[in-house]
């Protein structure tokens, strides 16, 4: 236990920073940048084309728009991003090596993890906000707030799947397994927790469950972050089934903000109890 | 009085059902250069990690420089660790210069002395290539300029020179004198026995989790009293004189084989043995002493 508390920052640094780098320079983060701008310039522009329309329309809209497509997207690429940061070392046999030198097992997690989460948080915000400076010229401040929220928010959604992945490459005995588990995780989380909550509640006749339903919410990363945006936006609120069944007192941003941040703990507190 | 740097006290590691490594005590002293040798899956590489600290010992305890390698000081202890794991792997995408940089930030060690440290394992002019073009031998003495890094008191080689030529393995022990010499302490493993039964200042022979033979080469062999092996070249025609002279000595005859006898003789026969072929002057066209190798003193161990 000591171990943990005896904390050397410098060595986390070394480590982030190696991470870090090692994205720049296999032009990872410029790749995920690239696929973020031209997402975000696409539906900003042709996102109202169903409606007969093209050009920028609102910025409620487009982070409505982007929201759908960043909460498919963010999760799988968190996930790919550090299924294998431990996995990875121990199958290529590099891991040994690491685990000599004067560092804790805690901060070679926490390392991997804070430069992971810097490649990801840096491709979010040089993609989305490139888009959100070309918009910056036709919307108000208020908006470009929100968008500025979307960006953060889609960053802690990030590391909160990035947090599990590392989880999962400490628990996995190989790389397949490992990925495995993350494609899993992201079915799970992304694609079948909403249809399962939603498909209890026609089940039952909506007579259960209903009360505990948006508490249930809390329970998935993703849907964290999809009431964070949508719930703000009046305009977009009414097209989200979702966000009219959630009460009013529970949409509290620091409350979700809060709970985002317990996911990103969560994986991490469990990952360094297993690193061992 | 000696100063023991590592101290390994009864120290067993279990893996479910298998004692891999069990009930060991080892000494090594400072500014010795110390041979660990084994059959695979003899326990060398799990007792070197436990030492390393980077497994927990089942039962035991082992001290470096009198500290626990898993307790509060373990960061102090491990910055004077030089540690070339068998088989090293690395970063493909960094070069050796920065891989090395990497290291070297992790233990805290000023990141200039990486380019003489290059100079020094022969990597001077590779230094600023990726390791994806590293041969088997460059990524060894990469290695091996990692575990110098920091100059540590104690250093832990496993399997150290695979993939190195002749040359390599020269200037690898040409390097780990030089550090015994600054007071370091190196501790080994081969599978390579001819390579360092010449090299190491003593050795532990480890079989099935257990110190078989502990001691310098000669004590072992004496220990194990292996017969010396003589290697005659007769003259043509002569064998059978040399079969007569020998008979009194209980030796047994010998047979030719590629023009020349090998005559297995037990150490205390040595000089009798010698003094009878000086008597067969003129009929002996060469001879060979060879003392029984550490292979064959390691083998006598295994049987």
């Amino acid at each position: 236990m000591s171990r943990i508390l005896n904390i050397e920052w410098h060595q986390i640094g070394v480590i982030a920073s190696k991470e870090f780098w090692d994205r720049i320079r296999n032009r990872w983060v410029l790749a995920v940048a690239i696929v973020f701008t031209a997402f975000a310039l696409v539906i900003a522009y042709f996102g109202a084309a169903q409606q007969g329309a093209v050009g920028f329309h609102s910025i409620e809209v487009t982070i409505a728009s982007l929201v759908s497509l960043v909460i498919y997207l963010i999760p799988l690429i968190a996930l790919i991003l550090g299924y294998d940061a431990i996995v990875g070392e121990r199958e290529r046999g590099s891991l040994d090596l690491l685990l000599s030198m004067p560092i804790t097992r805690f901060e070679l997690l926490f390392g991997k993890f804070c430069g992971l989460s810097g490649a990801l948080a840096f491709s979010t915000l040089a993609g989305f906000g490139l888009v959100g400076l070309l918009l910056s010229y036709q919307v108000d401040t208020a908006s470009l707030f929100h968008y500025a929220g979307f960006m953060f928010s889609a960053i802690l959604m990030g590391m909160a799947f990035l947090s599990m992945a590392v989880a999962v490459s400490v628990i996995a005995t190989d790389r397949t397994m490992a990925s495995g588990i993350a494609i899993a995780l992201w079915f799970f989380f992304v694609l079948v927790f909403d249809l399962l909550l939603l498909g209890a509640l026609v089940v039952t006749g909506g007579e259960y469950g209903g009360d505990i339903f948006p508490y249930l919410l809390f329970l998935n990363p993703a849907d964290i972050f999809r009431i964070l945006n949508i719930f703000g936006l009046e305009e977009v609120k009414s097209l989200y089934g979702l966000a009219t069944v959630f009460p009013e007192n529970l949409a509290n941003p620091w409350l979700l903000g809060a709970t985002m941040v317990m996911w990103i703990a969560a994986p991490l507190g469990f990952a360094s109890w297993r690193f061992k | 009085m000696k100063n023991n740097v590592i101290e390994v006290s009864a120290v067993a590691k279990r893996f479910g059902e298998i004692r891999a490594v069990d009930g060991v005590d080892l000494a090594v002293q400072q500014g010795e250069i110390f041979g660990l040798i084994g059959h695979n899956g003899a326990g060398k590489s799990t007792l070197f990690k436990m030492m390393l600290g980077l497994l927990p010992a089942s039962e035991g305890e082992i001290r470096i420089h009198g500290q626990s390698i898993q307790g509060e000081a373990f960061r102090q202890v491990r910055r004077h660790i030089g540690y070339l794991p068998e088989n090293v792997v690395f970063y493909d995408n960094l070069t050796g210069l920065e891989t090395l940089g990497f290291f070297a930030d992790l233990k805290s060690v000023d990141k200039s002395t990486c380019p003489a440290l290059l100079e020094k394992v022969g990597l001077g002019h590779a230094a600023n290539r990726r390791v994806r073009g590293y041969s088997k031998g460059m990524r060894q003495r990469l290695g091996f300029a990692q575990a110098l890094l920091g100059k540590p008191a104690i250093l832990f080689l496993d399997e150290p020179t695979t993939g190195l030529d002749p040359e390599g393995i020269r200037e690898f022990y040409q390097i780990l004198r030089e550090m015994r010499e600054q007071g370091a302490t190196v501790i080994l493993t081969s599978h390579i026995l001819a390579e360092i039964q010449e090299r190491v200042d003593r050795l532990a022979i480890m079989r099935m989790g257990k110190i078989q033979a502990l001691g310098t080469v000669q004590s072992l062999r004496e220990e194990m009293d292996l017969p010396l092996i003589i290697q005659i070249c007769m003259q043509p025609g002569m064998l059978g004189e040399l079969n007569a002279a020998l008979a009194p000595l209980g030796l047994g005859e010998v047979v030719e084989a590629d023009g020349s006898v090998l005559l297995r003789c037990p150490r205390e026969t040595k000089m009798a043995v010698l003094s009878v072929l000086v008597g067969l002057d003129g009929k002996v066209a060469d001879l060979h002493v060879r003392e029984p190798s550490l292979e064959d003193v390691f083998l006598g161990y295994s049987e």
